[in-house]
């Protein structure tokens, strides 16, 4: 049995969690090949065929898989997957965005978000938001697979697997890239970051929560994170979006500033090292997941937590 | 140009799911089911649709137990013209759930099916693109915003990292997510009109199309629980325990 893992990358490095999606292939075979698609790759698959454990690196280029297009995507793994038992893909909004697509079209029934390979046909996934686990046992032939990043290790670096250019495929004429905005940051991006700063609906406006969650992760070199709240009313863009229908992230440091702990945030926080809250209101739930808790209104300890950090020298 | 809604009843969002102690599922009875919030913006965005000229009709579809007529009277009640349950009472999967929506695509011929990005009971975000890939239509997942312009939609999609804009031909499938709108609240004369809005029942059955599952639910679990931790005094003694006692600075 082989699998194929679809690369998560940006044209120029492999995200890890690319790397940890390896690790997740690895409990179901030893013959794992990557695939990396999109424009301009050579960097990204010198780099891919250096991940420990894998077989092969197959490359396809297109202007349209380099944007990304479900179509596109499409008509290359369908044919491709008729040569694997699996296909296993970061669970990032690109992997949500194909995976559904490619397995209708092969008859399979997706299994989303895993977090545990608990055999070759059984798998566990959160569902209701993190609330329950559900184990599920796949009668499919074939398997196509999201993988939740955050629970796996990434596999390391050491291999040197052969990289084999394939056809890139017909692209649909159904559906075209117009444009992008991709916010340009200095900071850590929020999937990968090992400190995560963020903030939630106690901040009252954008520019508060500019003012005070921003200094506060550069400081700390942290990417910054909110709550769906904070999003909703607006203070935050959407892609800062931590919990079940954001993103899931498991830093280092985890630090919440004024966010109540909404069942829905957790599930996108609770897996980090270590959680640091800080609300007024002692009896907020964040507490309960909270490593380090300080009972505080923010406005006075964020100021207090910016002094103190200068004074380690950060 | 019509536009085919398909929204799930589900437990309300504000309810928090249990596990059912012998761990063969959440526990749903005398729990508050809503309209699936995803589903809510999907509807919200049709009927904006229709209210600026470029819907003419919008067709609301659910799939699933008799209850979730309340569910398709609710999205009636925000401007839907008319209703179809396809009555299941065993839960689908996002594949069959699909290939049902094929089979009403079928029927009713829409140029858009408009539609939430994911349900918050299975969380799989899977249906859209599923039944994007049975049609062959093309797909604009996590839309933010949708702009119709004849034979195409321009959407703008939630992306890791930022914004992608797509033009798709249509028909197309179109996914909702959460910043695309803020679903109105259905006023008490809507709620008494959609009562008088046709709404059809029809079983899945009816369809021959293959439901069986695929996947084989072995197990429901809570999820492991984290033990709190301990309340500090200020931000200094923060700092140096985060230093001094985690080692994460």
């Amino acid at each position: 049995m082989a699998v194929l893992v679809i690369a998560d990358h940006d044209g120029k490095v492999v995200r890890d969690t690319t790397n940890k999606t390896v690790t997740a292939a690895a409990k179901l075979s030893l013959d794992i090949d990557i695939l990396i698609a999109g424009q301009g790759l050579e960097a990204v698959a010198a780099a891919a065929a250096k991940i420990d454990g894998v077989r092969k690196v197959l490359v396809a280029e297109s202007d349209a898989l380099g944007h990304g297009l479900a179509e596109a995507f499409e008509a290359l793994v369908v044919p491709l997957a008729a040569n694997y038992d699996a296909v296993l893909i970061p669970s990032t909004s690109q992997g949500k965005n194909i995976a559904p697509r490619i397995a209708a079209k092969l008859d399979v029934a997706p299994i989303s978000d895993i977090i545990e390979v608990v055999d070759a046909n059984t798998f566990s996934r959160p569902i209701y938001a993190g609330n329950a686990i559900e184990t599920v046992q796949s009668s499919d032939a074939k398997k196509i697979i999201t993988v939740r990043p955050t629970v796996f290790k990434a596999a390391g670096e050491g291999g040197s697997a052969a990289i084999e250019k394939i056809d890139a495929g017909a692209g649909s004429a159904k559906a075209k890239f117009v444009s992008e905005e991709i916010v340009k940051s200095a900071r850590p991006e929020l999937g990968a970051a090992k400190i995560v700063v963020s903030g939630g609906r106690a901040m009252g406006s954008e520019e508060e929560f500019k003012n005070v969650i921003l200094p506060l992760a550069d400081k700390l070199g942290a990417a910054v994170g909110a709550s769906r709240a904070a999003v909703d009313a607006g203070y935050a863009p959407n892609d800062y979006q931590v919990g079940q229908t954001g993103k899931v992230v498991a830093p280092d440091l985890y630090v919440a500033i004024g966010i109540s702990g909404a069942i829905q945030h957790l599930a996108g926080m609770k897996d980090s090292k270590i959680i640091v809250a800080i609300n007024k209101d002692a009896d907020a739930p964040i507490f309960q997941v909270a490593d380090y808790g300080l009972v505080a209104d923010y406005k006075s300890a964020v100021p207090e937590l910016m002094e103190a950090l200068s004074q380690v020298g950060k | 140009m019509k536009v085919l809604v398909p929204v799930k009843r589900v437990i309300d969002y504000n309810v928090k799911a249990r596990v059912k102690a012998d761990g063969s599922g959440v526990d749903l009875a005398n729990v508050k089911m809503s309209m699936n919030p995803f589903c809510e913006i999907a509807v919200e965005e049709a009927v904006r649709l229709k209210e600026k000229g470029v819907a003419t009709e919008v067709v609301i579809v659910s799939i699933g137990v008799v209850q979730a007529q309340e569910t398709i009277r609710t999205a009636l009640a925000m401007g839907g013209d008319r209703g179809l349950l396809i009555q299941s009472d065993t839960d689908l999967e996002p594949l069959a759930v699909a290939k049902l929506l094929k089979a009403v695509v079928a029927e009713e011929s829409p140029d858009i099916v408009l539609m939430g990005k994911q349900a918050i009971d299975g969380d799989n975000n899977a249906v859209g693109q599923m039944l994007a890939a049975l049609l062959d239509w093309p797909q604009a997942t996590f839309a933010s915003k949708v702009e119709v312009l004849g034979g195409s939609a321009k959407v703008e999609r939630e992306v890791d990292g930022g914004l992608q804009t797509v033009e798709v031909q249509l028909p197309a499938v179109i996914t909702a997510d959460l910043r695309l709108n803020e679903p109105r609240y259905a006023s008490l004369p809507n709620i008494m009109k959609a009562k008088k809005k046709d709404l059809v029942i029809k079983a899945a059955a009816d369809y021959g199309v293959d439901t069986a599952p695929r996947l084989k639910v072995v197990k429901v679990a809570e999820p492991p629980k984290r033990a709190g931790g301990i309340k500090v005094e200020s931000a200094a003694d923060l700092v140096m325990k985060l230093k001094n006692e985690a080692g994460v600075l």
